[in-house]
């Protein structure tokens, strides 16, 4: 017996690209043009560019599950006794609340990495801006492929 | 007299050597088929979420209220309980019946602590079962099969092997058959239960293996029998003989 | 009430950042879903999950439902002195809670 699903085309191309993704372990940095739609997002850079490097945020490129995708920030420093990061805002392109979460370094510390694990409602982007203290921004995406259960459980 | 000596012998064979379906050279854990995320997860003992449920189950474990204590009488389950969770599922004779790790946690509450068994997939019986079940952790299953447990194994046996629900399909099609083959984004695992009790990421908490064999019976259509039911514990039992010489992996994490 | 499990280095060096690490069990309802009678299940997560050394607020992370349950968090604080660290978390039942580990900082 051979285990095959049928798939609607639109399924089909997503999974070949994920296959071919899958080499990757996560997807590079997007550029500035390609920052989604998101109006929170818009709304909290109110017009201010954000600089896409240094921040680093990373995703599987396919999720194991929507329900929990481990969720990785790092920035390389130095920063004291320039401008430090004040918070690291999360952005989700389709989730039903678009603002994850903020992560406010009330002390500055070095070394900044977070680790945590985050809802995806389906395939998307996300994006994270980091605050500087002097007001400076910088941004960086990942796209995230979210597959349903390939047996649904009604457990 | 010659002939009578080889009857015994191949009798005996026959009944302590049933006939494996996966070598124990070709078993494979689920952790084998899942993402590096899962893998990552349950091997971290802060990210493995399953840990709040054995810490939950020590609290149990020591806790005196109504009566006497899991640890009044086996004192630190380090020690009491180590290898315990490996030979289960087993042929109980209080009960005269196979009691997977979770009945016997009950028995053990309604014959010595005088108190009410905890129901299945409650908070407290995920944290004893996953306290008692990771004492285990690293140990290889161990279960028997032979005498009374024999009718159990053999139903477990009939029920993986039967075709269920309205795809028709029977657990050793895909687990047997095609375990190492992708079904839709997912690949197939063997269908082992040494992880159990696991945190499954789509339960969002922890979860027992009756409940896993529950999923998959929704996942081929078929009418899921309830917790507790004796052909869930037949199943386990084969399971575990099907998966005897792998480690024990309990609190595990799967998708 | 809420149970959470710790991780802190057993020694931190003054000056330097040491990685914290806390899991928190809680099941971040989301409020999308239905339980078997179709009826809504309430939202409840966390809102705000704070860390304090020493008692000043050193780290904190505005929670939402786009965090997964039974919460996550790995992050770093520099060491100053020997002491505690405390968290606290409250979700949207008003329920709050904590926990504590102690650092020794050479």
């Amino acid at each position: 017996m051979r285990a095959t699903a049928r798939l609607v085309p639109g399924r089909r191309r997503i999974l070949r690209a994920a296959a071919a993704m899958l080499a990757l372990r996560a997807l590079p940095a997007i550029a500035a043009p390609e920052l989604p739609d998101i109006p929170l997002l818009s709304q909290f850079l109110a017009g201010r560019a954000a600089r896409w490097e240094r921040l680093r945020l990373t995703l599987p490129v396919l999720a194991d599950n929507g329900l929990a995708v481990p969720l990785k920030l790092a920035m390389a420093g130095p920063f004291a006794p320039g401008p430090t990061v004040r918070a690291i805002r999360l952005f989700s392109e389709k989730n039903p609340v678009p603002g994850m979460a903020v992560f406010e370094f009330l002390e500055a510390v070095e070394r900044i990495e977070i680790d945590t694990r985050v809802r995806l409602a389906g395939s998307q982007k996300v994006v994270a801006v980091a605050e500087m203290s002097d007001g400076a921004l910088y941004a960086a995406a990942a796209e995230v492929i979210v597959t349903i259960a390939a047996c649904l459980d009604g457990s | 007299m010659a002939l009578l000596a080889l009857g015994a012998a191949l009798a005996a064979l026959g009944a302590a050597t049933q006939e494996r379906s996966l070598p124990l050279g070709a078993l494979r854990s689920g952790i084998e088929f899942a993402g590096e995320d899962v893998r990552t997860m349950q091997a971290d003992d802060i990210a493995n979420p399953g840990f709040l449920w054995v810490e939950r189950g020590e609290a149990l474990w020591r806790d005196d209220q109504g009566g006497a204590s899991c640890a009044s009488c086996h004192g630190e389950a380090a020690g009491s309980m180590r290898g315990v969770a490996a030979r289960y599922p087993a042929y109980d004779s209080a009960a005269g019946a196979v009691l997977d790790l979770e009945a016997r946690i009950n028995a053990c509450r309604a014959n010595h602590q005088q108190a009410q068994p905890f129901p299945r997939e409650s908070e407290e019986l995920l944290a004893l079962t996953a306290y008692v079940a990771t004492q285990s952790r690293g140990l290889p299953i161990a279960v028997r099969i032979d005498g009374p447990a024999r009718a159990s194994f053999e139903r477990g046996r009939a029920l993986y092997t039967t075709r269920h629900g309205q795809m028709n399909l029977s657990c050793a099609q895909c687990h047997e058959q095609n375990w190492g083959r992708r079904l839709y984004a997912e690949t197939l695992s063997q269908g082992h239960g040494n992880a159990f009790p696991a945190y499954r990421l789509e339960w969002q908490r922890l979860g027992s293996l009756q409940r896993r064999i529950r999923a998959c019976f929704f996942g081929v259509r078929a009418e899921m029998p309830p917790s507790g039911a004796p052909e869930l514990t037949d199943l386990e039992l084969y399971l575990a003989w099907r998966a005897r010489g792998l480690p024990i992996e309990a609190p595990g994490v799967r998708r | 009430m809420a149970d959470s499990r710790v991780s802190v280095p057993k020694e931190a060096r003054r000056g330097e950042p040491f990685e914290v690490r806390i899991s928190i069990r809680h099941p971040m309802e989301t409020g999308y879903r239905t339980d078997e009678s179709g009826a809504p299940v309430p939202r409840n997560v966390i809102r705000r999950f704070t860390c304090r050394y020493g008692g000043a607020p050193v780290f904190a992370v505005q929670v939402t439902s786009g965090i997964a349950a039974n919460p996550y968090f790995r992050f770093f604080v520099t060491a100053r002195e020997s002491g505690a660290l405390e968290f606290e978390w409250v979700d949207d039942a008003g329920v709050r809670g904590e926990a504590r580990a102690e650092l020794t900082v050479a």
